[in-house]
């Protein structure tokens, strides 16, 4: 007589979610009223959020932007029975100083180099933030190359530059018109097959966008270049007659060598040969947000790769690299960045050959970029330790050697792990970016205090350095979602 | 756990051990610190064999067969593999280690990878195969295992048994001469150690040479030619299936017969 015996005849139908579950006011009694607390929570946050706004709203739209000075802003705002120091913002000085922001004091003849530069820019990390490596940009570089050509130089660039245009014009037009086959589209897609891989602008952008920026002779980047190029051979030449590590050694020191003592004299030997140069541009003319960025950028581009050297360093069996890498990382992290900055820009003289001109912006480039590398090692680091071993003995038994191991199968999962931390720290160093004004360089901090030691704008401080906060929040928050795109595109565990 | 793994009969007409040696192992010792993992190993391996190593956990079993790839380093004695003698020259490890396939208890498959991405990786690398080529490839052995289907599929959208059944086809897309297997159904659910069984069964049946670390005494009856049982980290026992079972020598070879097929 056991009456725990029990089968199921049919199963259950799915029903459909109780009212609270489902709609706008399932969502509100769920995440706001839910209870007593909550409910009196709702109501306090969103009285402080109301009066915070009906503060800061009047005080942010204020009839000021035409204003000359700070006593027009305060005249305006008197007119409208505004009094006292939270009247209204004194728009003005952002209208009237918002190009010394971007550019510093770059030559104003010269604006369209940095815009250049930046819109480039661009068009050379799109393909690889965004995987998206699409021939057609190659339209887009034609079409800036043609407009720099028509505008911008004068005497034998722009005639280099013509020609180019030209030759790349009748390029694209033939990969457009010379199949004849009758179907457009398909004529489109096989015409843009044969166009160049726009990841060859990304790698040749880096040369191109200090000599945008700096100007000078061209000859220097190509110079460059070709130090790249002469490495790979001695490389080349020296692994196959006498030894993989031979050359490892001798490719890059060729290449330093040709760097330091040789690209000078190339580059002025062709340019008296073939001038091909812009107007150059100091250091000390650059200023604003492109300082900032332009820091920036190469930080991040720079501290990347170097991290991620510095970490496999660390994890090495090697015990002199393990012991140089770990002395770096450690050495640097334990030092402020901005004892690193006035090490660039008093101490190193001191070390330099008398009358060596080392440039400034090169000296904090240098120092910004290993002072970013050493965290990047330790966020790369953590997400080597995150991976299971199995992970290392899975290629290994593949019979992976080392560096195709990492690349192909450590690297991609360790990197994907250590996004937040990655993006955090190219987040720390942009904004880090702002110490420079400290050693005198004028970031926008820096360019603050020269703005308001004019007579006109004496005593304007929320306005200025609210419109950098709100700049410098557009490219970090900027950065971070696109963190986010990337984990969740990188997704592909189910947990 | 005696039962058999498969009802089915087992083509036996390829499973044929030939003269040719695979694996010398001679005077072989290893140890992790100051423990004395592996005491003077002495096992050699004929191609076409199908060896179960069998013993308790910590008795050096899965060590054994990891020194065999190079992904342990042994201290003492010589390892020949397929005429190669393991040294710390890691050219000659890596060329061993794309002639040997191994299948791991976590199945290790490259997570960011698709299914067909983990198969074609190191013959594209390792092999320099064309690309199309290496998918062929990997697509005839996916559906040897039984899983086309999910060859666009990453790892961890597949079942364990799937995934355990994908590494086998990695192995295998480098056509190695050697498998080793190091506890391959531990970490599945009953119903997934069948299929998996399943494919090594299949594995056996075109005579591939094949070493299992694992706990299915079913498989070893039907499948070995060898069962060899270890104890602290020594080779207690070898001997054919049927006298391993049916008339162990070793008194520690009893107890570890007795407590696993006991129930």
């Amino acid at each position: 007589m056991s009456d725990i015996g029990f089968v199921r005849k049919d199963m259950l139908p799915e029903q459909a979610p109780p009212a609270s579950e489902v709609g706008i006011i399932g969502w509100v009694r769920e995440n706001l009223f839910s209870g007593i607390g909550n409910s009196v929570m709702t109501i306090l946050s969103l009285a402080a959020i109301f009066y915070t706004l009906a503060a800061l709203l009047p005080w942010v739209f204020s009839p000021t932007w035409n204003a000359g000075s700070l006593n027009e802003c305060r005249e305006i705002l008197h007119a409208q029975g505004k009094e006292g120091h939270f009247a209204g913002a004194c728009w003005g000085v952002i209208r009237e100083r918002w190009i010394q922001l971007m550019f510093g004091f770059y030559p104003s003849d010269l604006y369209w180099r940095p815009i250049v530069t930046f819109g480039l820019m661009f068009v050379a990390v799109i393909p690889i933030l965004f995987n998206m490596i699409s021939r057609r940009m190659n339209w887009f570089l034609l079409a800036v190359v043609i407009l720099l050509a028509t505008f911008a130089f004068g005497g034998i660039i722009a005639w280099v530059l013509r020609i180019l245009s030209a030759a790349g014009a009748a390029y694209l037009a033939y990969t457009l018109f010379a199949t004849d086959k009758a179907d457009r589209a398909e004529q489109i897609a096989q015409g843009a097959k044969r166009l160049p891989n726009p990841l060859i602008f990304s790698a040749l952008f880096p040369f191109i966008f200090p000599w945008l920026l700096w100007g000078g002779s061209l000859w220097v980047p190509i110079g460059a270049i070709l130090g790249f190029v002469i490495g790979y051979y001695v490389y080349a030449a020296l692994a196959k007659t006498v030894g993989g590590l031979a050359g490892l050694i001798a490719g890059p020191l060729a290449a330093i060598i040709w760097w330091l003592f040789l690209v000078g004299t190339f580059a002025g030997v062709m340019e008296s040969i073939i001038p091909l140069s812009i107007e150059a541009v100091e250091s000390r003319k650059f200023g604003g947000f492109m300082l900032s960025i332009t820091i920036g950028v190469v930080a991040i581009v720079g501290s990347l790769p170097l991290g991620i050297v510095l970490a496999l360093g660390r994890q090495s069996d090697l015990l002199i690299v393990k012991a140089l890498c770990v002395g770096f990382i450690e050495f640097i992290r334990g030092v402020p960045l901005i004892t690193l900055l006035f090490v660039a820009s008093t101490l190193l003289n001191v070390f330099m050959p008398p009358g060596t001109n080392f440039d400034i912006i090169l000296r904090v480039l240098i120092m910004v970029t290993l002072f970013a590398a050493a965290y990047m090692a330790e966020v790369v680091r953590g997400g080597l330790a995150a991976l299971p071993t199995g992970q290392y003995e899975g290629a290994d038994s593949l019979g992976l050697n080392y560096w195709q191991a990492q690349r192909l199968v450590i690297m991609p999962q360790a990197l994907k792990i250590s996004i937040p931390g990655i993006v955090s720290t190219f987040i720390g160093v942009f904004k880090d970016t702002t110490l420079v004004s400290i050693i005198g360089l004028l970031d926008p901090l820096g360019l603050t205090n020269a703005i308001r030691a004019d007579a006109n704008w004496n005593g304007v401080v929320w306005e200025l350095y609210g419109f950098i906060a709100v700049l410098f929040f557009v490219f970090c928050f900027s950065m971070s979602r696109y963190s986010m795109y990337l984990e969740r595109k990188l997704q592909t565990g189910h947990k | 756990m005696s039962e058999l793994t498969t009802d089915r009969e087992i083509d036996r007409s390829k499973m044929q051990v030939s003269d040719e040696v695979a694996i010398e192992i001679s005077g072989m010792n290893k140890w992790y610190g100051s423990f004395h993992v592996l005491r003077d190993i002495n096992l050699t391996v004929n191609q076409g064999e199908r060896i179960v190593i069998a013993g308790p956990s910590g008795s050096g079993k899965s060590t054994l067969i990891r020194c065999l790839n190079a992904l342990e380093e042994h201290q003492q004695g010589k390892i020949v593999v397929d005429g190669i003698e393991l040294t710390s020259d890691l050219k000659n490890i890596d060329k061993i280690r794309s002639e040997v396939g191994m299948c791991f208890q976590h199945f290790n498959l490259f997570p960011h990878l698709s299914i067909l991405e983990n198969c074609t990786l190191a013959p594209i690398w390792v092999r320099k195969t064309p690309r199309k080529e290496a998918e062929e490839t990997a697509m005839h052995f996916l559906e040897k295992v039984k899983i086309p289907e999910q060859a666009d599929k990453y790892p961890g959208q597949l079942s364990g048994g799937q995934q355990q059944r994908v590494a086998i086809a990695r192995s295998l897309c480098m056509r190695p001469r050697i498998m080793l297997f190091d506890e391959p159904t531990s970490a599945l659910d009953p119903e997934m150690i069948k299929e998996v069984l399943d494919t090594m069964i299949e594995l056996a049946e075109e005579g591939m040479t094949m070493l299992c670390v694992t706990h299915e005494m079913g498989f070893a009856r039907q499948v070995a030619n060898r069962v060899i049982f270890m104890d602290a980290g020594q080779i207690v026992e070898q001997n054919e299936p049927e006298e391993f079972f049916n008339n162990p020598k070793s008194e520690r070879t009893k107890l570890f017969l007795s407590q696993i097929l006991g129930h």
